[in-house]
């Protein structure tokens, strides 16, 4: 995405290849936008586990199933949104990884990871699927790109 | 990246070398395959040399506690050597810094095996 577009979609298959390709997108996204380099981490890795929540949890890698992934930039705000075609996820029976019982659980971090590396993390049934909403705001003077481009 | 492994004997200890991503898919099973391997073959001391690993996603935090609690259900040890900032920065934010074994030099590593 160059820094001038303000948003760019993608329609990506529901396999293991998409994880990784939207994780390459969200780094591209992030640098050209000039966010410093451990935001950039945490926005690229925050989209790879919304990615394999899409294609696992959502789509179940059916090959009919399709993952919409929107770049958006909005004022101070990047906003990114990852939706599936899958069944949905019940929220309320995520538990919480850091509770002692769960530290030794293999699974369940994606979403908490995601909180923790985004500003806002939104997740809302659709009618076709779930969507999540990540949202990083845009910190520090060469947001936008203008100074970083000098 | 993708993940490649070598393993090597020190004083009866296993050092797994692991260097590029552990993360859903590839990475994730030839790091549960190392171990799955080395505990067939006997060795319940391992060490997992993290220190070229540059990444690490929720499924390859999982594969980390599973080798961790495959090993020690069949009676062995496994601890992490030389975690790069980035997985050192994972492993405090899910608490799991406080459930491994970590060391940051190799001979300390070895020593530390009962």
């Amino acid at each position: 995405m160059a820094m001038t577009e303000q948003r760019v979609s993608y329609t990506l298959d529901s396999s293991l290849e998409t994880i990784d390709n939207a994780e390459e997108k969200a780094t591209r996204v992030a640098t050209e936008l000039g966010f410093p380099d451990d935001e950039i981490m945490q926005i690229s890795m925050a989209v790879r586990e919304g990615a394999v929540n899409a294609v696992l949890h959502g789509n179940a890698y059916a090959p009919d199933k399709k993952v919409t992934l929107v770049f958006e930039r909005s004022g101070d705000d990047l906003i990114i949104t990852i939706r599936d075609q899958g069944r949905g996820m019940d929220l309320s029976k995520i538990p919480n990884p850091l509770a002692p019982e769960n530290l030794l659980k293999t699974s369940g971090r994606g979403i908490f990871l995601m909180r923790s590396f985004m500003d806002v993390v939104e997740i809302r049934p659709t009618e076709s699927g779930t969507e999540l909403k990540l949202i990083k705001h845009v910190h520090g003077p060469t947001a936008g790109g203008k100074e970083a481009s000098q | 990246m993708s993940m490649k492994v070598g393993s090597r004997q020190v004083d009866g200890v296993v050092i797994v070398d692991c260097s590029g991503r552990i993360t859903l898919g590839e990475g994730s099973v030839i790091l549960r395959d190392t171990v799955r391997d080395l505990l067939s073959k006997g060795n319940k001391k391992i060490v997992l040399n993290l220190q070229d690993v540059n990444y690490i996603d929720s499924s390859g935090i999982g594969e980390l506690v599973s080798a961790f609690t495959t090993t020690k259900n069949q009676g062995g040890e496994l601890k992490l050597l030389n975690l790069t900032k980035k997985v050192n920065d994972l492993l405090q934010i899910t608490k799991l810094y406080t459930v491994f074994d970590v060391k940051d030099d190799e001979a300390s590593a070895v020593k530390s095996f009962k």
